[in-house]
């Protein structure tokens, strides 16, 4: 066993130095870089800056935003996850589902920058129904949409999961001892595929939190995330300062999202994103 | 379900047609001899056709392939060497913490990703272009190809290692022969999810990417900025078809070596 544990150490060797590059260093320069101005001069401005009433306010409506999304996406998913495993061929529905999801998001945001535009079929269906036509893209509607739209498949699948490894024999349980269907629902269906929703909300909620590419194309920056400050601080203006300390709230929102919505079982990790 | 009414049918019909509507939006007008995505005028290829005569764009995609096949590839090979070195890991404390740091960048918003990135490329000298974004796209898979391939090495026995040591095996053939054919589904699902999300990444390679290296979503991004051209239509046209076939080579991938496998099982 000897020889195999020397194998062992020299396959550590990248992945650790993966972890020590990619992992530790970033975090460590991201925080590292929250404590400089513009000039390079140490500082706790940025800090002081970020609880000025201008950032206040940019993460209050990221988080507002951010949970609309992820409410909306909720809504939107669960029936539809209940539905599939009620189908025939309930795999292959869910790759179906799975498959605009695979397609490049900035296509699909493409596309709706002509949908949604003033003579794109959105419009000639207002008009034709006589409500006539609207301003839909750059509102904060066409915002929240476009963003449920792209989440939804990541919502689905955890709930989709969930509610497949569901005892059916619960549910007849339930309703053989009187509880109608809202009662099966709340109390036996509900808790049992929670684990499921919180991974679909942490998959939904820490990326809305952080969109930028979305704010820039939809909702022409009338709508600003943290992500979209991050974006502007490093790449337009420069203050990599700022944008690193926007970056350690971030992590820290994200740290606590995670510790909020963590399934109680082992093997939330990916839950979304496999398959 | 015997009492299924007609509203999980129209609800689920409503939720494809929405998914579904903005692709198949912009495959129809790729086809459009008129200018825009408002008037179907005639049926044409030109915007297909000019995909292919647009040199730069040639050359974008051949970057985005390049980057993902690249970047799938080594960040394989460097996560199963991490699935296996969490995998043998005695030490309880160090696995927990390797799997807990595995699974940040997984969850890390690609702002702060490429943020970050940006920072670590810039102060140790890489220049930002080809080799930035290579190595962020490695980076951002190897934990996809963790998470993928650690169930495969759980599933296994550790019998079959003690079998094939009582047999004489050496430690190579013990990795050759028993340990990675067994795992070898997990290998190759997170070889195709690397090869996705390098394709599919755009925030991450816009934080890194420079001003002479461009891979498709960066492009589209700065297309869709400028205005509308059908050529975006036909690409994403081409696109589609692509990714329904890599799709389909995961799932049957995938999905066939299930007997062997279980045939080694027992």
């Amino acid at each position: 066993m000897k020889t195999n544990r020397a194998s062992l150490r020299l396959s550590m060797v990248p992945y650790s130095l993966w972890i020590i590059l990619f992992v530790i260093a970033p975090i460590g320069l991201i925080v590292y870089y929250s404590f400089f101005d513009l000039s390079g001069n140490f500082t706790i401005d940025n800090y002081k800056n970020f609880f000025t009433s201008v950032y206040l306010k940019l993460t209050v409506s990221s988080f507002w935003y951010a949970f609309l999304i992820t409410f909306f996406s909720l809504l939107i998913s669960y029936p539809t996850a209940y539905f599939l495993t009620k189908l025939k061929h309930k795999q292959l529905w869910l790759l179906l589902i799975i498959i605009p999801s695979w397609i490049n998001l900035l296509l699909k945001t493409y596309a709706f920058i002509g949908l949604m535009g003033l003579y794109g079929p959105v419009n000639a269906l207002l008009e034709s129904v006589g409500i006539g036509k609207q301003q839909i893209l750059f509102t904060d509607f066409s915002f929240v949409f476009v963003s449920v739209y792209i989440f939804i498949p990541f919502m689905i699948l955890p709930i989709f999961n969930a509610l497949d490894k569901l005892n059916p024999a619960l549910i007849d349980a339930s309703r053989d001892l009187g509880a109608n269907a809202w009662i099966t629902f709340r109390r036996v269906i509900w808790p049992l595929t929670l684990n499921g929703v919180k991974s679909g909300v942490q998959v939904v909620f820490i990326p809305a939190l952080s969109l930028f590419m979305i704010t820039r194309l939809i909702a022409g920056n009338k709508v600003i995330t943290l992500g979209t400050a991050i974006e502007q601080q490093f790449l337009v203006t420069q203050n990599w300062g700022m944008g690193s300390t926007i970056a350690v709230f971030l992590i820290v929102f994200m740290v606590v999202i995670l510790l909020l919505t963590s399934a109680n079982e082992r093997g939330m990790a990916g839950s979304g994103k496999k398959r | 379900m015997e009492r299924n009414g007609k509203l999980p049918k129209i609800y689920l019909t409503a939720v494809f047609l929405v998914l579904y509507a903005p692709i198949f939006y912009l495959i129809f007008y790729s086809f459009n001899s008129g200018g825009t995505m408002s008037h179907f005028e005639s049926f044409t290829w030109e915007h297909y056709a000019a995909v292919f005569e647009d040199k730069r764009l040639i050359v974008i995609v051949l970057n985005t392939v390049v980057v993902a096949l690249l970047s799938a590839l080594i960040s394989t090979a460097i996560g199963v060497m991490g699935a296996i070195t969490i995998h043998y890991m005695k030490n309880k404390a160090m696995r927990n913490a390797m799997l807990s740091m595995n699974s940040i960048l997984m969850v890390s918003p690609d702002v702060i990703i490429g943020a970050s990135f940006l920072i670590l490329f810039t102060l140790v000298g890489i220049k930002l272009g080809f080799a930035s974004v290579l190595l962020s796209h490695i980076a951002f898979s190897i934990p996809i190809v963790v998470i993928m391939v650690l169930p495969k090495l759980q599933e296994m026995s550790p019998t079959l290692i003690d079998a094939a040591l009582d047999l004489g095996a050496t430690r190579k053939e013990i990795m050759s022969r028993v340990i990675l054919p067994f795992i070898k589904p997990g290998i190759f699902a997170g070889f195709f999810l690397a090869l996705t999300y390098s394709l599919d990444d755009f925030a991450v390679t816009f934080f890194v990417t420079g001003n002479g290296f461009s891979t498709l979503s960066v492009e589209i991004y700065s297309m869709a900025r400028t205005g509308v051209t059908l050529t975006i239509n036909a690409l994403s046209g081409l696109i589609f078809v692509i990714t329904a076939g890599l799709i389909l080579g995961y799932y049957f991938i995938s999905n066939r070596p299930k007997t062997p496998a279980a045939g080694v099982k027992r």
